[in-house]
């Protein structure tokens, strides 16, 4: 394990990060290694363009909020820091885990993963979940085979199912409620991540 | 509730029933061989007892016209089969009308219950049953529609999604308790006490084949009632659907070795080999007759009546030509049926799609029925032969052995899982392992030469029973005790749908970004192949369509059908508001066509519209009409729709509608029959509506 010792003595701030998020050394390793292939022009750091390289993530029809959400706002960089914790995002959840409300909610709880998918639709970070955007995700998800009428429709279907307040938009505690039935942890885990 | 005296007289005039049919069973005479009629195939009666002409009242040597004359032998055998499946039959309807009873007890037990009296009666007057389990009969006939609806309702997107940990316990846990039972019976053989030591090692193993393999039937018919959690239900069921290659194998195996002297070992290298030609050559043969269905229906737009026909003749002839081969025909027909689902139910017609689920429903359900009652019979009227030590012995090993195998293996494949399987769903999986008459028919067609068949047989009956009922009947009340996960079956709202999606696409992008890909890779590299080549083949009229989509459709649908429902009467009474903003033909190329268009009001409008629809039916299509509109809150309408000769509707609107209310979905479907008797059921999931599923991949990259 001398090559992994190594790499990790090369990454600042590492048990910090570990503690943070949970990985164990062997994927930091992994992922720094995915980073440093990414970083092509070594500067340490990820811009968009960095991103837009792998190409079967630009062809993903919500690619580009994946890759935004990496960002931060008014960021334009990532660092290998950030990237990870986006990524601890999708790690299974530790079920041995003593739920205490005093401390904060680990980045792989249910509620965390439920805010990172709430927040790729809410692209202008309000809280809520406006038909405009909405629509925006349903337009790219289904692209060609939809008309604009319909979309609408779909829309306006999905608003009214959620939306307990009667606000015209979906707002985090609705979006979970909605989804309160789906065994998120299953849907949103990578497994190699554990 | 009904009135007290007339369920008494119900449940009188069902006895009297019950006992009456039974009666009429009784002359029958023996025979032997009663083929029920799968539909379509041409069964070649043998020859009935010869009796030229009919027999005529009163004597013969009076030579003038008989006028009332009764040939019974030549109707002999068709209707005595139609006689059981009546008597199967309504003991399934006797169940019901206590419904505490099949609550707690799953109709498995009850069935083989009323054969095991069914048969009390008829060894009592000394008649023999019809062999509905001989090997013939059973494989041939009874098997197939079973298989065939196990496999046309899998629910497609978990399956393929376990479908390493499915093939896992089907492969390695039948080998792994085959073996074990089998070595361990041999053991307990060579105990003096037990007075079995004649049986060797090759007969314990062939034994031990035929009664560790998990039965589709029995499983099946408990664990639809119970609703643990998907997972779980997607591995307990693949499992017993796919070990039927491991079975078929070790069976010819040891059959083939039980007769001869000695086995070398390039035997065992052969039965390796065997296995992938079994297994592999199933699934195979399954997947090219399910593509030659989907091609074929392509072009069966003009012939709609027998479009379900050719479903049910290619899975059957998957079948058949896998038993021709002899590899495993279970599997054949499985897959058959999975990869037919998919481009066969976008190229039919809706009729066709709703005839093709209820009839294959049907045909599973009289199968099962009809197996588990003469299982019931047939426990009777065989001859036994018992042995404490063995029957015992053989109830505890296979307990032990399965357990063992379930643990075993979960430790093994649960890193390569997502959710891992805790302790409460090993336990489950493995309390679940119930046996059926797949193997009493096994076993009762061992050949003759084997010494011991009819402790066999005794064995294999004892087992059956005892994982029947006993387990069968006590899983319930245990998964509810030890609390395992459960599932929720009404996620179908289209929030739940575009969520999903959407973190699908998450997944698959992070998947991408981190270098590392799962079997959403294998799922998008199929799915792009599938859009490419493949749906350009199967589907005739090829349009890609979304699974939200889909489900919105359908959840439209499921709407205007419970406002139907609840309206009664003349249609054109209920108020509504019709306005049509756009018309697109559904994926079939007959013109009946789905509009659909929601309007949300936010402020006093008048919403005025003219609609036009027009439709012109090609062919055998019929088109629906039906008008409706659902206004949540206080609102007036007027509407005014014309129909020309069922072909052309003109309907004018106007609405007022107050602030706030939301006027909500107008919904049309032109059909010129009538309204108020249209058999719609919503309350199944699977509704009378194509899957919106698919594989339940719906398309997730366009590019």
């Amino acid at each position: 394990m001398g090559s992994t010792n190594s790499t990790l003595s090369r990454i600042p701030n590492v048990e910090e990060l570990m503690q943070e998020t949970g990985f164990t050394p062997a994927h930091i390793v992994r992922l720094y290694d995915r980073f440093e292939a990414l970083d092509k022009e070594k500067t340490g750091h990820l811009r968009p363009q960095d991103f837009g390289a792998i190409n079967r993530l630009a062809m993903n029809p919500i690619g580009d909020r994946i890759i935004g959400s990496f960002f931060s706002t008014g960021q334009e960089t990532v660092d290998f820091h950030s990237f990870v914790r986006i990524l601890a995002h999708f790690r299974p959840a530790d079920k041995n885990r003593p739920k205490d409300p005093s401390m904060p909610q680990p980045v792989n709880s249910r509620t965390s993963k439920l805010k990172f998918a709430f927040q790729l639709y809410d692209q202008d970070k309000d809280g809520k979940i406006s038909r405009a955007e909405l629509l925006q995700v349903l337009r790219s998800m289904l692209e060609m085979q939809v008309t604009e009428e319909q979309l609408e429709s779909i829309a306006d279907r999905t608003i009214q199912e959620a939306d307990l307040d009667k606000d015209d938009a979906i707002s985090f505690e609705e979006f979970r409620k909605s989804l309160e039935k789906v065994n998120i942890d299953h849907k949103m885990s990578i497994r190699f991540l554990r | 509730a009904q009135p007290l005296s007339e369920w008494a007289f119900t449940r009188h005039r069902l006895y009297f029933l019950t006992i009456g049919l039974v009666l009429l069973n009784l002359p029958c005479g023996s025979y032997t061989e009663i083929p029920p009629k799968p539909p379509g195939t041409v069964t070649v009666l043998p020859p009935v007892t010869p009796a030229e002409g009919p027999q005529a009242f009163p004597d013969a040597e009076n030579s003038n016209l008989p006028v009332f004359t009764m040939n019974y032998a030549r109707i002999q055998v068709p209707f005595e089969v139609t006689l059981w499946v009546l008597l199967a039959s309504f003991a399934k309807i006797g169940f019901h009308v206590y419904h505490k009873i099949t609550f707690w007890v799953p109709e498995s037990c009850l069935l083989i219950s009323i054969g095991l009296m069914v048969g009390a009666i008829m060894h009592s007057v000394h008649e023999e049953p019809p062999a509905v389990l001989s090997y013939n009969v059973f494989f041939l006939f009874m098997l197939p529609p079973i298989v065939l609806e196990s496999g046309y309702f899998i629910p497609t997107r978990p399956f393929f999604e376990n479908v390493g940990t499915v093939l896992w316990f089907a492969v390695v846990g039948t080998l792994w308790n085959s073996i074990g039972i089998g070595m361990s019976l041999y053991a307990v053989c060579q105990i003096e006490a037990f007075e079995v030591q004649d049986i060797n090692l090759q007969e314990n193993m062939l034994f031990a084949a035929i009664i560790s393999a998990v039965d589709p039937v029995a499983v099946l018919s408990v664990f639809e009632d119970v609703s643990v959690n998907e997972q779980l239900y997607i591995v307990v069921f693949g499992e017993c659907l796919f070990n039927d290659a491991v079975t078929v194998v070790l069976y010819n195996m040891f059959n083939f070795v039980a007769e001869m002297p000695e086995v070398e070992p390039v035997d065992v290298f052969l039965g390796v080999a065997r296995f992938f030609v079994v297994g592999l050559g199933g699934m195979g043969f399954g997947v090219i007759f399910g593509f030659v269905a989907s091609f074929t229906t392509r072009f069966t737009s003009n012939v709609r009546e027998i479009e379900p026909l050719f479903i049910f003749m290619y899975s059957y002839l998957a079948y058949l030509v896998a038993e021709l081969f002899s590899i495993s025909s279970i599997m054949a027909i499985v897959t058959c049926a999975l990869t037919m689902k998919y481009y066969v139910e976008e190229n039919v017609s809706q009729r066709s799609c709703t005839t093709i689920r209820h009839v294959v429903k049907m045909l599973g359900t009289i199968s099962e029925t009809l197996i588990f009652f003469f299982l019931g019979v047939v426990t009777i009227t065989t001859e036994h032969e018992w042995n404490w030590g063995y029957i015992m012995f053989t109830l505890l090993l296979a307990l032990v052995w399965r357990g063992l195998g379930v643990l075993v293996l979960t430790q093994i494949i649960n890193p390569f899982r997502t959710i891992p399987f805790n302790f409460k769903d090993q336990f489950i999986l493995g309390y679940g392992g119930l046996r059926g008459a797949i193997s009493f028919a096994l076993v009762f067609t061992l050949p003759d030469s084997i010494g011991r068949k009819k402790l066999f047989v005794t064995t294999t009956i004892c087992m059956i029973m005892f994982t029947v009922f006993i387990q069968g009947i006590s899983i319930r009340p245990l998964i509810e005790f030890i609390n395992v996960r459960r599932t929720n079956r009404n996620l179908e709202t289209i929030n739940v749908e575009i969520h999903s999606r959407l973190i699908e696409h998450t997944i698959a992008g992070v998947e991408d970004l981190c270098g590392q890909w799962s079997h959403y890779y294998w799922k998008d590299k199929f799915l792009k192949f599938n859009n490419r080549i493949l749906r350009k083949i199967l589907i005739r009229d090829n349009r890609a369509e979304s699974s939200i989509v889909a489900l919105y459709k359908k959840l439209e649908l499921q709407n205007a059908m419970e406002i139907l429902d609840t309206v009664s009467g003349d249609i054109n009474a209920g108020s509504s508001i019709v306005s049509l903003q756009y018309v697109y033909p559904l994926s079939h190329s007959s013109a009946c066509f789905l509009s659909l268009s929601l309007s949300l009001s936010r402020s006093l409008s008048l919403a005025c519209s003219l609609s036009l629809a027009c439709s012109l039916s090609l062919s055998f299509s019929l088109s629906l009409l039906l008008a409706f509109s659902l206004s949540l809150s206080l609102s007036l309408s007027l509407s005014l729709s014309v129909s020309f000769c069922g072909l052309v509707t003109l309907s004018v609107s106007l609405s007022l509608c107050p602030p706030g209310c939301l006027s909500y979905t107008s919904f049309h479907i032109v059909h010129p029959s009538s309204l108020t008797h249209y058999p719609f059921n919503l309350n199944r999931s699977d509704g009378y509506l194509r899957n919106p599923e698919g594989f339940g991949l719906g398309s997730i990259y366009q590019g």
